[in-house]
């Protein structure tokens, strides 16, 4: 078991183009890990680096208490889950799970007693002398974690470790891994474009886009108080609402006429006049009929339905705004009404640096 | 509804009769076709055991008298010996050099790769082809190589590298790159990977290079023809050239029993690996 520690990691490709860039993270040991972002941020090059895929062209890395900055793969402690799973075609399952023994010189009744035992603890009993190309997608992913377990590495790395499992499957596997994970206590860094599976398992989250790393915290410190625009409308099933606005006296100018409460704790941050982007969650506005303090005149655009809710699209002002509405509520496109936020929810940013203010 | 019914299935029946009958012309056709390349295996199986074979297919006079002549021609057998030594080690440096070379071509990033490729490609259909006749006579010359097997090797095994190294190279471009990152991740070294990863993966493509190149080299004439001097290290392609009547015609009885114990070890060998490693492809596992 060890933890994780990046210093200013930077991978930088042939051409100057910087796939890393002065990425710092601490990863506690034992943690869950994500790394999330849109494809082509990085993240994959980030945990390629950690497992020593990739070279690292500047910076340090510890894993445990060691410098591995320059360590060979092999000697980093660390295992990985392919997306593709990696499974060799040629062997059968449990030659699959102990092939790390093998390369470890273990004797082969103890390679195979390890690969029933490490098999069974995955639910892949019958399956041991199968290939690969027989099993399914998710037999398949259980072989591959347990290839990556068989040898108690200090570090588990997944790259989209649910991406290549249908839907139905996916949610199966995800509260799987989630108990694996938590069963082994090893510490695990994973890598998703999607923020859902990035919030329903990981104990902490590094948002990252163009190399670099936008924001880390809890799955609940990232969607509620992100710390800039990007993560903002990144997390969430909804995107969140941005609404470029002008501070105005003492509240925030969206347009004509149509203003709204400065965020709570934000008073003392901007001065008037200032470029802002007003950023609210969907699920936090509320749409209603009757006026009422603080609420915002608006339009119905459009309606969609998400079954237990529907999702509406208002017009203010000329900013489209999407709002949440339970079920049986819903309005009727070119209704006219009112959104109503939840004041202590609604967010601000400054609309030059897109971070958060307050 | 009956109307229609009836109707569909005569229209049915049509649509089957017209391919049934297609089917027969297209077989007819291919029957024809394989009729006209067999006449010359039918003579390849028949004059070796006729007393007075001819250059036309003809029920045989049934002798093995073909056979007892051949035996006691002192360079027959030994010339198969040589064609085997010489198949095979060029087989051996052939599939060695060219799965570590497709190996590098296919991982590592050179510029101007393909083009590399398909210029030895090109070159290559010369170096062992008439028009080099001459310059590779002249290099090997040179070397002191001549009437040794190193030299015969050296440009028979040049001369194929590049197919093979070309064909290898898109079998090794088919296996995923995540099987070796895997394997290195769990400590092994390069050669490790190829010998526990990338070669079992290759090996139907191995099988196939390996057994190919016997048979490039079993039929070549003109490479050991043109290196080779004395008469007890001559291939059996060479050899067969040397079967001469006294009146200078070509004689047909040694060279008929000849030519069928000269395409029997290739038939050998392709039935010997086809069992034991079998052209199967296992590729990337489907997900």
């Amino acid at each position: 078991m060890a933890g994780i520690n990046a210093t200013r990691l930077v991978k930088e490709y042939p051409g100057g183009v910087r796939g890393v860039d002065e990425v710092d993270v601490e990863i506690i040991d034992g943690e869950f890990f994500a790394l999330l972002g849109p494809s082509g941020c990085g993240k994959t090059t980030l945990l390629r680096s950690i497992a020593g895929l990739e070279a690292i062209s500047s910076g340090q890395l510890i894993i445990g208490d060691r410098d591995v900055t320059d360590a060979e793969p092999g000697a980093r402690g660390v295992a990985m889950v392919f997306q593709d799973y990696a499974l060799f075609p040629h062997m059968d399952v449990a030659d699959n799970i102990a092939y790390p023994l093998r390369i470890k010189r273990v004797k082969r009744d103890e390679r195979r007693a390890t690969a029933e035992r490490v098999g069974d603890g995955l639910s892949l009993q019958g399956l041991i002398e199968r290939r690969p190309g027989q099993l399914s997608g998710g037999q398949q992913q259980r072989v591959a974690l347990a290839r990556a377990v068989a040898t108690r590495p200090d570090v588990l790395l997944l790259d989209e470790p649910l991406s290549n499992l249908d839907a139905r499957l996916r949610l199966e596997a995800r509260t799987f891994l989630k108990e694996l994970q938590r069963d082994l206590g090893v510490t695990t860094v994973f890598v998703t474009h999607d923020q859902a599976e990035a919030l329903a398992l990981a104990d902490r989250i590094a948002v990252m886009k163009a190399g670099k790393l936008q924001q880390i915290g809890t799955p609940r410190e990232v969607f509620q108080r992100p710390n800039n625009t990007f993560v903002a409308g990144f997390i969430g099933s909804n995107p969140m609402n941005l609404v470029p606005a002008t501070v105005s006296a003492g509240s925030i100018a969206i347009g004509d006429g149509v203003s709204t409460a400065l965020p709570p704790g934000t008073e003392d941050h901007v001065r008037e006049g200032q470029a802002v982007v007003w950023g609210v969650r969907p699920e936090y506005l509320r749409w209603t009929t009757t006026e009422e303090p603080g609420a915002i005149a608006a339009e119905v655009s459009v309606v969609e339905n998400l079954g237990a809710s529907v999702l509406i699209a208002v017009n203010v002002d000329g900013h489209k705004l999407q709002v949440v509405v339970p079920e049986d509520h819903e309005p009727a496109p070119g209704d006219r009404g009112f959104v109503v936020p939840t004041g202590s929810k609604t967010l601000l940013f400054d609309a030059e640096s897109t971070e958060r203010i307050g | 509804m009956t109307a229609t019914t009836a109707t569909v299935r005569k229209v049915a029946a049509n649509t089957s009769v017209r391919h049934y009958l297609a089917r027969v012309a297209f077989g007819l056709v291919l029957t024809i076709v394989g009729l006209l390349f067999a006449l010359p295996l039918v003579w390849l199986v028949l004059a070796p055991f006729d007393a007075t074979p001819s250059l036309s297919l003809q029920w045989p006079d049934w002798t093995l008298d073909n056979f007892a002549r051949l035996f006691q021609n002192p360079y027959a057998m030994r010339s198969i010996g040589n064609s085997l030594l010489l198949g095979i080690g060029t087989m051996i440096i052939v599939v060695v050099l060219g799965a570590l070379a497709a190996y590098a071509m296919s991982r590592i990033r050179i510029p101007g790769r393909d083009g590399i490729l398909y210029g030895l490609l090109l070159l290559s259909s010369i170096v062992t082809g008439t028009a080099a006749m001459v310059p590779t006579f002249q290099i090997i010359t040179s070397l002191g190589l001549i009437n040794t097997y190193t030299g015969v090797l050296l440009v028979l095994a040049g001369g194929i590298l590049p197919t093979v190294i070309f064909i290898l190279k898109d079998f090794m471009d088919s296996i995923p790159k995540s099987y070796e990152e895997s394997a290195r991740l769990y400590g092994a070294g390069p050669f490790r990977i190829l010998r526990d990863v990338v070669v079992p993966i290759a090996r139907p493509g191995l099988a196939f290079i390996a057994i190919w190149t016997i048979v490039q080299v079993w039929g070549n004439f003109l490479v050991p023809f043109i290196l080779l001097r004395s008469p007890d290290l001559q291939p059996a392609a060479v050899l067969m050239y040397t079967f001469y009547t006294e009146s200078g015609q070509a004689d047909l009885r040694l060279i008929s029993a000849f030519a069928l114990l000269f395409s029997a070890p290739v038939l050998i060998i392709y039935f010997v690996v086809n069992r034991r490693y079998g052209f199967r492809f296992h590729g990337g596992i489907k997900s």
